[in-house]
């Protein structure tokens, strides 16, 4: 049966786009880059293809944590074809993604930390002789004790995965209070709390990281890879390489999928760049399968606690939440993944007084990082299923729980997020009124169930990575006689339909078509720093800058073209491809005309836009976290059917309302948020990230228990339900044109739907994800012999989160600060790695 | 990307050519069909030859044959598409078909042949990984180590049968034929299996399968209820095939049932075929059979999903499968399987 049906709905969307008066902005029209993509016409990290490449493999480890004896490559050094070798006493300054976790090499030097931890790099004429060579080069290891887990990692105090962190294997330690959560637990009606646990999960993008790295005769190097970070790369390759960041070029590739699994700076890329040096002469890589699934930085497994105080009426007094990461062998984005996990809960609903702790572990396992939704799909998980179970209790339809809780506009939250914009009651409405909700739900016949649940992410991290004060995002305009106009931008294309926003901001505000722009993208020599593709943030600045640029050459243009017609430039109208007086549109002349006639004013053209994100009003350790321009929101409700003897449940359909302030192109927002259907309909019933041991006394082993797409399960077309997009456009003055994101927003809310409808339908919880059929079979066969009809995690890890950093609300008079730095012994150089270690990790 | 080791690739036109190069160096040789199981366990470096012989130009070993009303024979490089796209075969065989048409997915279809489905290799998530991964274990009892990780004080190789056509073409008790340089013969294909993850066949290593001969569709009925993650692209996680015949009054005169991916073999449950024959199904005599079932049932935490609920799967599915056969009301859903029909 062809299930893809999917319809849409733009509610309001002649409102924005006819209020700014747009001509492009905001209609569904192809992507600059579609028909490239359909046609196998877009060059792919994998596809360049230099003169004299030759191929690298990097050996990885097999054995999940230990030292490392010795490295013998005699036998692979005589294999047919191979050029050479790396190990990491070559590369010895170390790397990361954030400057304070700089704690990975790009080959290990004395450790390896987990099955797939690269040790030495191949090089071989051919790709299939630097696999066999690969294969022979043997390396010698004594065995350290395993950390599988965040309660062994707690345990563990003798072999320490890191030599850095804030407690033994914890990574990163967290703990602090927005205003007296004690007063706002005493204040409630009725207090909650749940345990609750999310799996963790990977990206799986279709292309395989590859990279291919070019020297140069001049001692330069140009590196093309499937990254979506090459600013964060540039960074990396400059330390670790210790060359002027003026002699290396990072070229991103259009990427065939990124999720956030590209976003670190990744021990192929280092080492492709270094061996390409070390021989004179090109090196590519890519990836296979296995390898993308150690390379990881997913979705982090999450076990939490929730526990909530409500009024009878459904409001919230006070919450404490507590979350444990579990964090595989390296640092990546482990440090802002841990408060993600706690920053967003205040943003939906009115939250007075909020604790939040958390804990990151070090386990032998491949690295979490940020994954679509970066740390707080599994918080709000928690929240949402919580919420569902509250309105129960309280005898509150779980639509009108969240209708009659939702943040204001224009407030700041008890952990000093400042909320603009919130469109997140017409996507209620609209997903309640196209489920049919008012009428169907909690009176469908058993086995038949709607779940409902909210969510809400950022466009773009208020934030950049490393400290500094220059723009998040440049762009740069060149126009000439030719009417062509060529943009250059560090974005990162990543099927996201980055490149169209470009192209399309810069078309609305010139008035002139998308063919008529040439795009120079995400390429550190030739454009403007974009620092790249995470955080849902690309839209907004980018756009932005964008839009600052293209004004900018606008307002050049007009001034010629009105001396020539002799009208007042505020007159001037740029549309299809014309500038012409709006009081008398014959009068004006073609976009090629018109910008002759600024060239022959002004000279060369060019102008430059950038964008940086207005200052957040937190002013605590780890406000970094949270804050964003503007908020999205997105509302969900999903429709089950559970067989009853098995425990197997089918996702019928699913509503997804989304909020996203303006569409820049609609066909690529309802893109988005059927791509975010999707990668929960994964998250929530099938796809997770587990390993496993051997019996302890025949091995050491800990390995990823299938790095495969056939054993890994993520859902085909076939598992897809029906589906139904309302988009909701409701401007935010700082997005371009209104826009928000809807990247990541919609992916959110699948998993706890699902988790209520399930209730919904045959009456049991569900406390975690993926929900197998064996879960809700065990919770069916617990309800039938009168026990709590639950499938959940137990208590818990028992862990000292020491004394919470206090922060005042705004509501108790708090100005952003905390109030007791000094009793909650924050450090400066616990949890993160000092920089003056390491070889001097200067950022 | 992974990569194929080097080997010698013979590309024969006789059965006779490719029986001979078998019977040569039968422990470095292999056949390939359509190459969808071979040609990944080459790449990960699980199965090694020094020969691979194909079988795809050789005339005569493509094509169904029959007219319903004697016996049908099919040949082994019959693809699977052709078998589930086949008019004849979905009006006599649906049961089959319904088997066929469950594997993998289109484009495997594609290529895979009912032959190469019959001797799949055995899977088991502890095997069926790339060389470095198989390394980290120290590898298995099935290739190069010496435990078999998902039993590691059992003395025998528990990896999973994971045909799906097997176990209907074995209720339905079709036949193979079998060709060596010293002749043909012609087995039941449940004879063709053994309970052994590494020698799970009983043939001799020189021996082609070159045939599969199915009964004469008369009164008998059959179906396959095949349990996965997913509705494609996923080897079973059980499979049942079950094959009856009914008296005139309704009662049952002859059961066969046979499960998929259990064990090592397709599983016969003659106990459950026991509990059924003789009278008409009815919910106490299924619930017999699905118990029956589920003790000869051996699944191991070495596939997907949870041990303890596949045990309980072989029982809702062989009642899935047995009421499908009864014309009961259906009470377990049935399974997403291939979508043929539209």
């Amino acid at each position: 049966m062809a299930k893809q049906n999917s319809s849409h709905e733009l509610k309001g969307q002649s409102l924005g786009a006819k209020k700014q008066n747009l001509n492009l902005i905001g209609k569904p029209y192809r992507r600059v880059d579609g028909e490239s993509k359909v046609t196998g016409g877009t060059i792919f990290a994998d596809d360049y293809q230099a003169p004299r490449t030759c191929f690298m493999r990097l050996v990885r480890s097999t054995v999940p944590h230990a030292t490392i004896k010795s490295i013998d490559t005699t036998k692979a050094a005589k294999m047919p074809g191979v050029l050479g070798f790396l190990t990491g006493r070559e590369m010895p300054i170390p790397f990361g993604i954030l400057p304070v976790s700089h704690d990975e090499h790009a080959l290990c030097i004395d450790k390896v930390r987990f099955v797939g931890d690269p040790v030495v790099a191949v090089a071989a004429l051919t790709e299939d002789q630097a696999a066999e060579a690969a294969l022979v080069v043997e390396v010698e290891y004594t065995p350290l004790a395993t950390v599988a887990s965040v309660v062994e990692a707690i345990k563990e105090k003798d072999d320490l995965i890191q030599d850095y962190g804030d407690d033994g294997n914890i990574h990163k330690r967290v703990s602090m209070e927005f205003g007296d959560v004690d007063a706002g637990f005493e204040d409630a009606d009725v207090i909650l709390e749940d345990d609750f646990f999310f799996e963790g999960n990977t990206h799986l993008p279709m292309e395989q990281h590859a990279t291919v790295a070019i020297p140069e005769p001049d001692g330069k190097v140009t590196l093309y890879s499937s990254t979506q970070t090459p600013h964060y790369l540039h960074r990396s390759l400059t330390k670790v390489l210790e060359l002027p960041a003026s002699h290396i070029r990072v070229i991103a590739a259009p990427n065939g999928g990124g999720f956030g699994g590209k976003s670190d700076p990744f021990n192929h890329e280092v080492a492709a760049a270094k061996m390409a040096l070390k021989l004179g002469r090109p090196v590519k890589i890519g990836l296979n399968r296995e390898e993308v699934f150690y390379c990881h930085r997913g979705r982090h497994q999450v076990q939490g606690y929730i526990r909530t105080g409500f009024k009878k009426d459904g409001s919230i007094t006070a919450q404490h939440l507590k979350t444990a990461l579990d964090g595989g062998a390296y640092g990546s984005y482990g440090v802002a993944s841990t408060y993600y996990t706690g920053a967003l809960q205040t943003v939906t609903y009115k939250l007075p007084k909020y604790r939040f702790e958390s804990l990151r572990a070090f386990t032998n396992k491949p690295p979490c990082g940020p994954k679509r939704g970066h740390g707080t799909p599994q918080p709000r998980f928690g929240f949402e299923t919580h919420l569902d179970k509250a309105a129960h209790k309280l005898g509150i339809d779980p639509a009108d729980i969240r209708l009659n809780n939702l943040v204001e506009p224009n407030t700041v939250t008890a952990n000093y997020l400042k909320i603009g914009t919130i469109g997140l009651r017409k996507c209620i409405e609209a997903v309640i009124e196209g489920s049919g909700w008012r009428e169907r739900y909690g009176k469908l016949p058993e086995g038949r169930g709607l779940g409902l649940a909210c969510s809400s992410y950022l466009s773009g991290a208020g934030l950049p990575i490393y400290w500094n004060h220059m723009p998040h995002s440049g762009v740069q305009i060149k126009l000439d006689r030719s009417g062509g106009v060529a943009v250059f931008c560090g974005e990162t294309e990543i099927g996201q339909g980055s490149d169209t926003v470009l192209a399309a901001c810069v078309a609305e505000v010139l008035g002139i078509n998308l063919k008529d722009i040439r795009l120079c993208v995400a390429d550190t020599d030739l454009t403007p720093v974009d620092l790249g593709s995470y955080s849902s943030r690309v839209t907004l600045m980018v756009g932005n800058a964008a839009i600052q640029a293209a004004e900018r050459a606008k307002e050049m243009i007009a001034k010629a073209v009105a001396k020539k017609l002799e009208v007042p430039p505020s007159r001037l109208g740029f549309a299809d491809r014309r500038v012409f007086d709006v009081e008398n549109p014959e009068t004006g002349m073609d976009w090629p005309e018109a910008v002759i006639a600024a060239e022959s004013e002004f000279g060369t053209l060019g102008t430059t836009g950038s964008y940086t994100p207005p200052r957040s009003p937190g002013r605590y350790r780890g406000a970094g976290v949270g804050p964003s321009p503007a908020y999205s929101y997105s509302a969900c409700v999903l429709e089950v059917e559970v067989d009853v003897h098995t425990g197997m449940y089918e996702v019928k359909e699913v509503w997804m309302g989304h909020d996203v302030g303006q569409c820049i192109n609609a066909a690529s927002v309802m893109g988005q948020i059927e791509g975010s259907i999707y990668m929960g309909l994964g998250e929530a019933t099938m796809e997770e990230m587990v390993y496993r041991r051997l019996p302890k006394n025949r091995s050491n082993a800990l390995v990823h228990k299938f790095p495969s797409m056939l054993e890994y399960k993520n859902p085909t077309f076939l598992d897809m339900p029906k589906m139904t997009s309302y988009v909701i456009e409701d401007p935010d003055p700082n997005g371009p044109f209104g826009a928000k994101e809807v990247g990541q927003g919609p992916l959110l809310p699948m998993m706890p739907a699902l988790a209520n409808a399930i209730f919904d339908a045959v009456g049991v919880r569900i406390d975690q994800v993926p929900i197998g059929p064996h879960m809700v079979l065990d919770a069916l066969e617990k309800k039938a012999r009168g026990q709590n009809p639950r499938f959940g995690p137990k208590a818990f890890p028992t862990y000292d989160f020491g004394t919470p950093l206090n922060v005042p609300t705004e509501a108790e008079g708090g100005d952003g600060k905390a109030t007791n730095v000094e009793d909650a012994g924050l450090r400066k150089d616990r949890g993160t790695m000092p920089e003056h270690k390491k070889g001097g990790a200067r950022s | 990307m992974m990569r194929l080791p080097s080997f010698r690739f013979a590309q024969v036109e006789t059965i006779e050519e490719a029986a001979a190069l078998l019977a040569k160096d039968p422990d470095n040789t292999r056949l390939v069909a359509g190459g969808t199981d071979l040609w990944p366990n080459m790449k990960r470096r699980h199965q090694q030859a020094e020969t691979v012989v194909s079988l795809a130009k050789i005339p005569g070993l493509t094509g169904i044959s029959g007219d319903g009303k004697a016996a049908t024979t099919i040949g082994a490089m019959t693809t699977l598409t052709d078998i589930a796209s086949s008019e004849f075969m979905q009006a006599n065989y649906p049961g089959v078909v319904r088997a066929v048409a469950s594997i993998s997915a289109p484009v495997l279809r594609n290529m895979g042949t009912i032959g190469g489905n019959l001797c799949l290799d055995t899977r088991c998530t502890y095997y069926n990984q790339n060389e470095e991964w198989r390394r980290s274990i120290d590898y298995c009892m099935k290739e190069k180590g010496s435990t078999c990780w998902v039993a590691p004080s059992s003395s025998r190789c528990w990896a999973i049968s994971a045909s799906d056509a097997a176990p209907v073409l074995c209720a339905i008790n079709a036949e193979v034929e079998l060709v060596s340089k010293n002749g043909k013969r012609t087995i039941p294909l449940a004879d063709l299996y053994q309970d052994d993850g590494i020698n799970y066949l009983l043939k001799s290593r020189d021996e082609i399968l070159t045939r599969l001969i199915l009964p004469t569709p008369g009164t008998w009925k059959a179906t396959y209820w095949k349990l996965r993650r997913r509705g494609s692209i996923d080897f079973p996680v059980l499979g049942v095939g079950a094959a009856m015949n009914f008296a005139p009054d309704g009662s049952v005169q002859d059961a066969r049932i046979f499960l998929g991916a259990v064990r090592s073999a397709p599983t016969r449950c003659e106990a459950s075929e026991q509990a059924i024959i003789g009278a008409q199904l009815n919910e106490s005599n299924i619930a017999e059979a699905a118990t029956c079932a589920r003790k000869a049932s051996s699944p191991l935490d070495n596939t997907d999903f949870v041990v303890n609920w596949r045990k309980k799967m072989v029982e809702r599915y062989v009642e899935g499968a047995l009421r499908e056969l009864g014309n009961l009301p259906e009470t377990v859903k049935s399974p997403p399987h291939g979508n043929w029909a539209q």
